[in-house]
């Protein structure tokens, strides 16, 4: 070791001393060591690079599903000077609200609270709309407050004008409908208002935007039907998981038949959180949220349901109880319903089953927390399930489940190809698809994480139900939802979440909820087109 | 930085291999964040416990933050990276890159009671790899690599010939 020492001392100090031009020669070769260094990164960066992406071509080519990455545009029509669209919400609680800002309103705190966690300017980046929310309609003071102040601050996106009519506020749905200054309304109440306002609007000569569900009786859906059919109003139905950027992927894997022959879509709900399960009345602090008879028209809020006492609990949290909605049928289902039936175009089933219980939310409920709903589709060789539970929020997704791959879509899609497939046989047997993991899965969300804050709105979100994701751009899915309608209402066309996609619902609905009442198997007859 | 200890060609070699590792280690690291569509660092930050998971948590919850930290991070990895693989600004690259190490490594350190739901490729105890090449890069800092080989040994080249040209 010694010795090699000497030597290298030795080596060192005779280079020193050789002449000058080859001192200057040695510290460029020294200096510039790491460049051949850098040549092989590079080369063995490109050589990995190539080696991905033809990987990832082959699965792609062989599937004919290059055109997958390419970028969803928006159709940008709706905002023309001169055609500015004057709409009234009826009904403004939380989800109101929600509505109002995918339409381009915001209350003045939910615009300081944006600023301060640095969320607003996704906001302002949304399109201009060119409408004006003229009209609120609340049976309680405080929300057609908010509501008003909604309407009425004047910050705008997409570089949109202010205030271009003042708001007004109406004790009575029917008094906004008569007002000729109105084009359109949105109806945001609680379930039980939806079919009857819905009807007496499109009589008024409005367009509608109804929540889901739409009708709680058969009786109210087929009134509702036939008036938006025989009308030439424009009707959407607030769903608006198709206006997702992952769900047009979903379309275009369905289109191409990557799955294979599906039999079995498996549908669920899982959530564990008190509001989650519409435990609604109490605030964080376990105090009750505000309003009494003084500020709230309690009848007016009961409509044609039978008649109770005042009750807090009943005005916020009516899910709980059956006159006033179908529970997890026509709150959470709904959207499974309306994504399953955009893609496979589903419709009404041939009969429904429904079974469940009241299992852990032992509060004065009516609704179960723990449901399952089986629909079948002979004809289409189809059977679709619902299971939810309101106690577990245990990750299940909606699974659409075919011979050669299953597919699970959500907020970003994930399609695994089947060990046992026909199609893919080969390809599994020449390593070329890995049956462990997912042959194609879309992400469109990835690198943009929002402000996702409350429980409830983590599983919407988890479900695709709140933002996606446009060129890079996080865009809420309700604006884009409102957009579709107020374009149709502008140029024509019908809406995704048309009356037909809505009857079909309703009806599914009705029949799980049927079935579920009455403890037995229901059938649809296509004929008399009536639940029997 | 001029220094008059004679290192073996033994020491010196085995010091820059590791530079020069370390260095690829690093810049592939930060050309792969920029090669992933739409990367972010989100995930990572959103795993982060013990005593930076509070500041972490605040960039993820601030988009505006967020991308400002992604940016930052590629672009530095790769900064870094090259750097260490050109021996140019030696010693600011392996100090850089040992704190950068460092924030990573407190952001998700191997803890006892610690436990994270992104799986790890080995066992740890307190001790990770992550924390290893950070101290890597520290003994790096002390020893001028930059000199032994790297474009820092023609930059004191040209400072020496400038200063004896003034002298």
């Amino acid at each position: 070791m010694e010795d090699k020492k000497d030597i290298m001392q030795g080596l060192e100090e005779k280079m020193e001393s050789e002449p000058k031009i080859s001192i200057k020669r040695r510290t460029w070769l020294k200096a510039m060591l790491g460049i051949p260094v850098l040549g092989f990164f590079s080369y063995e960066v490109i050589n990995k690079w190539n080696f991905e992406q033809q990987k990832k071509n082959q699965v792609i080519e062989s599937l004919g599903l290059e055109n997958l990455n390419s970028p969803v545009t928006i159709k940008n029509v709706s905002a023309k000077p001169g055609n500015l669209l004057r709409i009234g919400i009826i009904g403004f609680g939380t989800r109101a609200q929600q509505l109002a800002n995918g339409l381009g309103f915001m209350h003045p705190s939910d615009v300081e609270k944006k600023k301060k966690n640095n969320s607003l300017n996704g906001w302002l980046g949304q399109e201009y709309l060119n409408v004006a929310l003229v009209g609120i309609c609340d049976v309680f003071d405080l929300h057609a407050e908010e509501g008003l102040a909604t309407a009425q601050n004047n910050i705008r996106p997409g570089g949109g004008q202010g205030i271009t009519i003042p708001a007004k506020r109406y004790l009575h749905y029917q008094d906004m409908l008569e007002d000729k200054d109105i084009d359109a309304v949105i109806v945001a109440t609680p379930d039980h208002h939806h079919a009857r306002i819905t009807i007496d609007a499109i009589k008024a000569g409005k367009h509608v935007y109804c929540e889901k569900s739409i009708a709680l009786t058969e009786e109210e859906l087929n009134e509702v039907y036939h008036t938006v059919r025989n009308s030439n109003k424009v009707f959407q139905l607030g769903h608006q998981i198709t206006q997702n950027t992952v769900f047009q992927k979903a379309k275009e894997i369905i289109k191409k038949d990557i799955l294979g022959k599906i039999t079995l879509v498996e549908t669920t709900s899982n959530r564990n959180t008190a509001s989650g399960a519409w435990v609604r009345h109490i605030d964080a602090n376990g105090n009750p949220k505000p309003g009494d008879e003084k500020s709230i028209d309690w009848l007016q809020w009961l409509g044609s349901r039978p008649y109770v006492p005042f009750s807090i609990d009943r005005f916020y949290s009516w899910t709980k109880w059956f006159d006033y909605d179908t529970g997890m049928i026509g709150q959470l289902f709904t959207h499974e319903f309306d994504a399953v039936n955009q893609l496979l175009r589903i419709g009404i089933p041939k009969s429904a089953v429904s079974s469940g219980g009241i299992y852990y939310w032992k509060d004065n409920r009516e609704i179960p927390d723990t449901l399952h709903c089986v629909f079948e589709y002979p004809d289409k060789d189809l059977t679709l399930t619902f299971s939810a539970s309101l106690a577990s929020s245990r990750e299940r997704g909606r699974v659409f489940m075919g011979h050669d791959a299953s597919m699970e879509l959500g907020e970003s899609l994930s399609i695994k190809a089947d060990y046992d497939s026909t199609r893919y046989k080969q390809k599994i047997e020449d390593g070329i698809i890995d049956t462990s993991v997912p042959m194609i899965s879309i992400n469109p969300g990835s690198g943009n994480i929002d402000a996702v804050t409350s429980a409830s709105e983590k599983y919407y979100a988890s479900r695709g139900l709140t933002t996606t994701n446009i060129n890079g751009r996080s865009v809420d899915v309700t604006h884009l939802h409102l957009k579709e309608w107020i374009d149709c209402i502008r140029n024509g066309g019908v809406p995704s979440a048309n009356i037909e996609r809505a009857f079909e619902e309703g009806v599914a609905c009705l029949m799980a909820h049927k079935s579920y009442i009455e403890k037995r198997r229901v059938e649809w007859d296509p004929v008399n087109r009536k639940i029997v | 930085m001029k220094q008059n200890i004679n290192f073996t060609f033994m020491q010196k070699f085995v010091l820059l291999t590791l530079r020069i590792l370390i260095g690829w280690h690093i810049l592939y690291e930060g050309i792969s964040k920029l090669l992933i569509p739409n990367w972010s660092s989100a995930g990572f930050l959103s795993e982060s416990k013990w005593i930076l998971s509070g500041f972490s948590s605040w960039i993820v919850s601030n988009t505006g933050i967020l991308h400002i930290v992604d940016f930052l991070n590629t672009w530095g990895l790769i900064a870094i990276g090259l750097g260490l693989i050109v021996g140019l600004f030696t010693r600011i690259a392996a100090i850089s890159g040992a704190i950068l190490l460092m924030l990573y490594y407190l952001n998700n350190p191997p803890l006892i009671g610690l436990e994270y739901s992104i799986p790890t490729e080995g066992n740890y105890l307190v001790v990770s790899k992550t924390l290893i090449e950070a101290v890597s890069l520290l003994v790096l800092a002390i020893f001028p690599t930059g000199l032994f080989a790297g474009l820092d040994s023609m930059v004191s080249e040209f400072k020496f010939s400038n200063r004896k040209k003034r002298s």
